[in-house]
């Protein structure tokens, strides 16, 4: 009997190299960041290198298992044509032999192949451990402007379903290929060293199985790549779906969303069906060389036997080993599929992790000099700074800002105005194309990244909470905090109140049951973050877009005293926010249109006075 | 799992004692899916069952040209030996394909088709399902899961039968051909079949505790990378990689002890019958040397023999594989077992008591409805409690509310997102539970905070909204409304793709696109939460310029925090405390009630609440 194959397939992510070539307008639409030459065999390199010893120890550990394994039928040989003669002479010395070389290997080669496991399992953990905290780093270091274009989706499955294919690639497929590799020498050496024609004929027939073998790995190429297109389709759709799950109820969008899917699935299972056909086909033909082989190989030696070239126990051994020889070949099937699918994989990861961050860390970072005006905060200086966004869209035309230590600027200008730009590049979310933005004279370019969070922090309006108790996530403003700060930061900007009535208080977990926060309430616990974290420049973008006026109200009596001292901009879409400022800037097309106190502007013809008329006007009622 | 309640991403369903079914009769939930290709999965088992036998022949024949024709110097019976040996080979090698090609086709077919209905049951489970469940954990239902199970089709549930077969079949052959020599190599069986089952058990538990790891680690990534804001704004990915550091390396401390079990029973796997094949090798070379036994029957018994090994070796990890496709169709039908959303309608018509008498125009009405959030303790004080409020056809009423006060979980009971707990809800006079669920939410358009574009075209997003009537003049007059012009501008105009797969669009831009669908269809009735949030005073004033031509003849309710959007609306209604503290105009309620004026001017405190918190005061005022 032979063994047909080890269950194993590789997982649905074979995406061969070929699918690269075609000319795409913004690699970011199709899921395929330019990979630089060699960036994969160098990135697999680097994984590797630090484990050469170990790789060679478990390398080593193999070679041995296979020794103890492979010598069975040698000694089976020896029994056949040393052991019986012997014992018919009653010396009982190599049937003894025999025995103890056979309890020997068994042992040998259960306790190497344990050895092996665990020693391999730990390579490739570390592997992984590695590569799981090379792609995560690495997509915490790019800029915004990376995240904002490539989707949470496709960064969450580098991180993990790539991961997992590299893995069945260590765990199962390089054992694999290492294990054929391994007993066709061993086996071939062993037939060649039994006798040299039975040798010859079965290292002939490797040519048509290495032939055969390139076939299917080419063909079975292409419908993985269709297969992987296909079922991340189908990954797409049911995410989306899910996540948008109130519009789908609210606008019927089941039985469209039914037949859509449907479609979708049937590519899938299509390609899915056509790839394994591909190895029903490469089984086949494998099998049918090895079985051919062997006949002729029987044949032979057979012959040779009648004729006496041959000793039966060689014969013997040798259709033993013939028999073991072709039984890794349908596992080479299996590792190809492993390798297609991590090679793809990993080209997806290279192309990820050589990325360069757009917002880069310093080399050599400069130190904040020590606050020099009464509170903490520090002068803000825009020198002759541009931006534009690698999309097109927003832009900054050179633009030149100096906003005093201490001073709160409201920026106020409709959608498109450049406000958030502004903001964005105070934060150093992104870097201006040209010009400077300096902190106290220091371009946030040299800045450390924990000077830079001391220095700058900016509150936007989609408040994400982290799975954790709300205290955790007030926290993440300051880590060291303790829990009486905490709870002042909430305080302080009213949202002791609701956490208070939450079933567990501050230690509510927000993704368990009870622990539903509205959009306002995330807003305000948001706000309590920022204050915690105690900058010497605070930036708020939309950060009260959710609450309620009341709410609004409070965070801004909060505000008037956090920020005395306190360099801040505050964009807005609503000019309640004026109240609290020292200064307003109105921003059209990425310049500032007006500029002044809010009185001098209200007091003045110019756009803003019509707009606040209007606000009071809609407040009146 | 007992562990399980201990890892956030398990299912939040699973009550944590309850015993599990066997993996065997966790299995056979699958049948209705098997039972379309069972004959071609039968043929396809019996046909890996006769390679096998097969396969076992070789070895036979290699014993008859060894004893027969090379012994007696027949060239002739050598060629015929051979002869034979090939055609056996090519027939294993034929019916190994046949076997593949029988069921690649409908087990691609079996995981489609889990993989549809867990599709179609997922979006028609009710919405308070999908709060609680993370979308990663669905996904990878439909996903790995699947693909574990047609894996668990093709090779364990095949090859258990096939490989338990060929060792049946195997023993039979060595007992015959010598029953001594059969007997040390039955010895080892036994203790396999011990050591194999308790290994089973602490497999399936590792495996689980893997699986709930690696959850884990996906629910990190996922929001450090949809936190990226917060996590670079306070420049806290340094203490964001630790933790994945730390999770990762408690994985990966998991999985070594995964491979450490693994290696163990292979390890025993391999020791034990290759000990008794030694021993069998002993006691053949003396019963070969007393003459009680043919040299070639030595040979075909210790190649039989052999051939054996890579079965006994493969059950231990077909074991292990059948445990984590019991696991995969355990969470496969956790989700599944959920009671889906019902079509309804659930009561009949005009059977609610104090039916309507105002007949089809009486507007939207809410009869003391009560609700409290399905997951919340039922004696936890609910949410809404005792709303009694009535919209008028064709009016525009205003929803104001504190922070937190509910306005969000009333209008998703419209449109039957969520249930009341208590109380009834009418659409001109009918009972909206009376109502098929599609026809009713046919008759409501909403527009939410939280605006969601899906994969397609800006234009087949806004029609969305529409039954499929509207076309290219309603699209037009529905974008101009939100004041989504912008759309022009886009490089393929209305045909641009936009959501997960296509362009990102600003916050603005795509709350404006979702007012445009809610109200691309001309409903009778309109349900806005909080619709304008994200615009600009400029275009927030065009579109509630263009709104207010809309909401003429429509009955709507708008969830409103500023007083531009109250102006909307023809009156207010103010939700304090879970209840409707006021309905009037909005001059009205600004001289009249406190709490109103003060949350829509914030001017001045209402009387008798010291502090600031919007909730305390909400409770000060309501009663």
């Amino acid at each position: 009997m032979t063994t047909e194959s080890r269950p194993k397939e590789t997982p649905e992510d074979g995406r061969t190299p070929a699918a690269l070539a075609v000319p795409a307008p913004d690699p970011f639409d199709q899921d395929d960041l330019p990979t630089p030459p060699g960036a994969t065999a160098s990135l697999l390199r680097s994984l590797l290198a630090p484990m050469r010893a170990r790789v060679g120890l478990v390398v080593l550990l193999l070679l041995l298992q296979q020794a103890a394994i492979q010598a069975g039928p040698l000694l089976v040989a020896y029994a056949i044509d040393q052991g019986v003669p012997a014992v018919r002479e009653g010396r009982w010395g190599p049937l003894v032999a025999v025995g103890a070389g056979y309890l020997g290997c068994a042992l040998a080669g259960g306790l190497l192949q344990y050895a092996f496991l665990t020693r391999s399992a730990v390579v490739s953990q570390d592997v992984l451990l590695d590569l799981r905290g090379r792609i995560f780093r690495h997509g915490q270091a790019l800029s915004l402007d990376f995240h904002e274009r490539y989707t949470s989706g496709r960064l969450i499955s580098r991180a993990t379903t790539d991961v997992e294919s590299l893995r069945e690639l260590l765990d199962e497929g390089l054992q694999e290929l290492v294990t054929v590799l391994v007993s066709f020498v061993y086996i071939g050496g062993m037939l060649l060293w039994l006798d040299l024609g039975i040798g010859s004929v079965a290292v002939l027939s490797f040519v048509p199985l290495y032939l055969l073998i390139r076939l299917y790995q080419r063909r079975v190429g292409r419908v993985y790549a269709r297969r992987s297109t296909a079922i991340a389709r189908v990954i797409v759709k049911f995410t989306e779906t899910v996540n948008g799950i109130r519009p789908v109820r609210a606008f019927r969008r089941e039985e469209a969303n039914d037949a859509e899917f449907a479609e979708l699935n049937r590519t899938h299972e299509r390609s899915n069906g056509d790839a394994l056909l591909e190895m029903a086909r490469y089984v086949v033909g494998s099998r049918l060389v090895a079985n051919t082989a062997v006949a002729g190989m029987v044949l032979w030696g057979a012959w040779r036997v009648a004729d006496g070239a041959l000793a039966l126990g060689v014969l013997a051994a040798a259709v033993l080993y013939v028999r073991r020889l072709y039984d890794p070949i349908d596992r080479m099937a299996m590792f190809l599929n492993a390798y297609q699918s991590a090679a793809a994989s990993l080209e997806k990861i290279a192309g990820l992790l050589a990325q360069r961050p757009a917002v880069p860390e310093p080399e050599t970072p400069v130190a904040l000099p020590a606050p020099t005006g009464a509170g903490p905060g520090r002068t803000v200086e825009f020198a002759g700074v541009s931006f534009g966004y690698r999309t097109g869209g927003e832009v900054l035309p050179r633009f030149d800002l100096t906003i005093p230590a201490g001073q709160t600027v409201a920026v106020v200008g409709s959608t498109g105005a450049g406000k958030s730009t502004l903001a964005k590049l105070l934060a150093r979310f992104y870097d201006p194309s040209a010009g400077q933005v300096l902190l106290d004279g220091v371009d946030l370019r040299t800045l450390a990244t924990p000077d830079l969070r001391r220095g700058v922090v900016m509150v936007t309006q989609e408040a994400f909470l982290f799975s954790g108790t709300v205290a955790e996530n007030i926290a993440i403003g300051r880590p060291d905090a303790t829990r009486a700060e905490v709870e002042a930061a909430a305080r302080a900007i009213g949202a002791h109140a609701f956490i208070a009535e939450l079933p567990d208080g501050y230690d509510t977990d927000v993704r368990k049951r009870g622990g539903r926060i509205s959009a306002g309430q995330r807003q305000l616990v948001g706000f309590a973050r920022a204050l915690l974290a105690d900058p010497a420049v605070l930036i708020l973008d939309e950060a009260t877009s959710s609450l309620d006026i009341p709410g609004e109200r409070a965070v801004q009596q909060a505000l008037a005293t956090v920020l005395r001292g306190r360099t801040a901009v505050v964009i807005a879409h609503r000019l309640s926010t004026v109240a609290i400022a020292d200064r307003v800037l109105v921003m059209a097309d990425g310049r500032i249109a007006e500029d002044g106190t809010p009185e001098e502007l209200i007091a003045g013809t110019g756009e803003f006075a019509g707009l606040h008329r209007a606000w009071r006007e809609s407040m009146a009622g | 799992m007992s562990d399980s309640p201990s890892h956030p991403e398990t299912a939040p369903d699973t009550p944590p004692d309850r015993p599990e079914p066997s993996a065997v009769r966790t299995l056979l939930r699958l049948w209705p899916y098997v039972r379309p290709v069972r004959a071609r999965l039968f043929t396809a088992v019996v046909v890996a069952i006769a390679a096998s036998c097969v396969g076992l022949v070789i070895p036979l024949v290699l014993k008859w040209i060894v004893d027969g024709p090379v012994a007696g110097g027949d060239p002739g019976g050598v060629w015929l030996g051979a002869l034979l040996l090939l055609g056996i080979g090519v027939a294993e090698a034929v019916l190994f394909g046949f076997r593949r090609w029988l069921v690649a086709r409908p087990l691609a077919g079996v995981e489609a088709r889990l993989r549809g209905d867990l599709f179609a049951h997922v979006q028609r489970l009710p919405v308070a399902f999908h709060d609680r469940w993370a979308s990663g954990q669905l996904l990878s239902r439909g996903t790995t899961d699947l693909m574990m199970l047609r894996m668990f089709l093709a090779f364990p549930l095949t090859f258990l039968v096939v490989n338990g077969a060929t060792i049946v079949v195997g023993m039979a052959v060595l007992l015959a051909q010598e029953w001594t020599l059969g007997l040390v190599l039955l010895l080892p069986v036994l203790p396999l079949i011990a050591v194999c089952s308790l290994f089973e058990s602490r497999y399936a538990r590792v495996a689980r505790r893997a699986q709930d790891q690696a959850g884990d680690l996906t629910t990190v990534v996922e929001e450090s990378v949809l936190g990226i804001r917060i996590i670079k704004g306070f420049g806290r990915h340094r203490s964001q990689a630790r933790a994945f550091g730390e999770q990762s390396r408690q994985l990966r401390t998991t999985e070594l002890a995964k491979a450490r079990l693994l290696a163990s029973i292979w390890a025993v796997i391999v020791i034990l019958p290759e000990l008794a094949l030694g021993g069998a090798l002993v006691l053949g070379v003396v019963q070969v040397a007393d003459g009680a036994l043919s040299a070639g029957t030595l040979v075909a018994f210790l190649t039989t023999a052999l051939a054996l090994r890579w079965p006994v070796e493969s059950i231990g990890f077909l074991l292990a594989m059948c445990q984590e496709a019991a696991t995969a169709t355990r969470r496969y039908f956790e989700v599944i077992d959920t009671a889906r959303e019902s079509v309804g309608p659930d009561a009949l018509p005009g059977a609610a008591p104090g039916g309507d008498p105002d007949g089809p125009a009486d507007g939207l009405r809410f009869a003391d409805v009560v609700f409290r959030f399905p997951d919340a303790a039922p004696d936890s004080p609910p949410v809404l409690d005792g709303i009694d409020l009535h919209v008028r056809s064709g009016e525009t009423m205003a929803l104001v509310g504190a922070t937190g006060s509910g306005k969000t979980a009333l209008t998703a009971l419209v449109p039957r997102l969520h249930e009341v707990t208590a109380g009834r809800i009418t659409l001109d006079g009918e009972d909206i539970t009376a109502l098929p669920r599609a026809e009713l939410r046919s008759r409501v358009a909403l527009a939410f905070e939280e605006p969601t574009l899906f994969s397609a075209s800006v234009g087949e997003n806004v029609l969305m909204g529409a039954d499929g009537g509207a076309g290219e003049a309603e699209l037009r007059r529905a974008l101009e409304v939100a004041q989504a012009g912008f759309v022009d501008r886009l490089p393929d105009g209305t045909a641009t793709e936009v959501g997960e797969q296509g362009l990102s669009l600003s916050g603005g831009q795509r709350q404006r696109l979702a007012l445009a669908r809610a109200v691309v269809g001309a409903p009778r009735f309109l349900v806005m939460d909080d619709p304008l949030s994200a615009l600009d005073v400029h275009t927030e004033a065009l579109v509630e310029e263009a709104l207010r031509r809309v909401l003429k003849g429509t009955t709507a309710l708008v969830v409103a925090h500023r007083p531009s959007t109250v102006l909307l609306a023809d009156r207010v209604a103010l939700l304090s405390g879970g209840r409707i503290a006021a309905v009037g105009t909005h001059q009205e309620l600004l001289r009249e009630n406190a709490e109103y004026a003060w949350l829509m001017s914030g001017a001045d405190a209402p009387p008798g609440t010291g502090g600031p918190g919007p909730a305390e005061l909400a409770k000060g005022t309501s009663r």
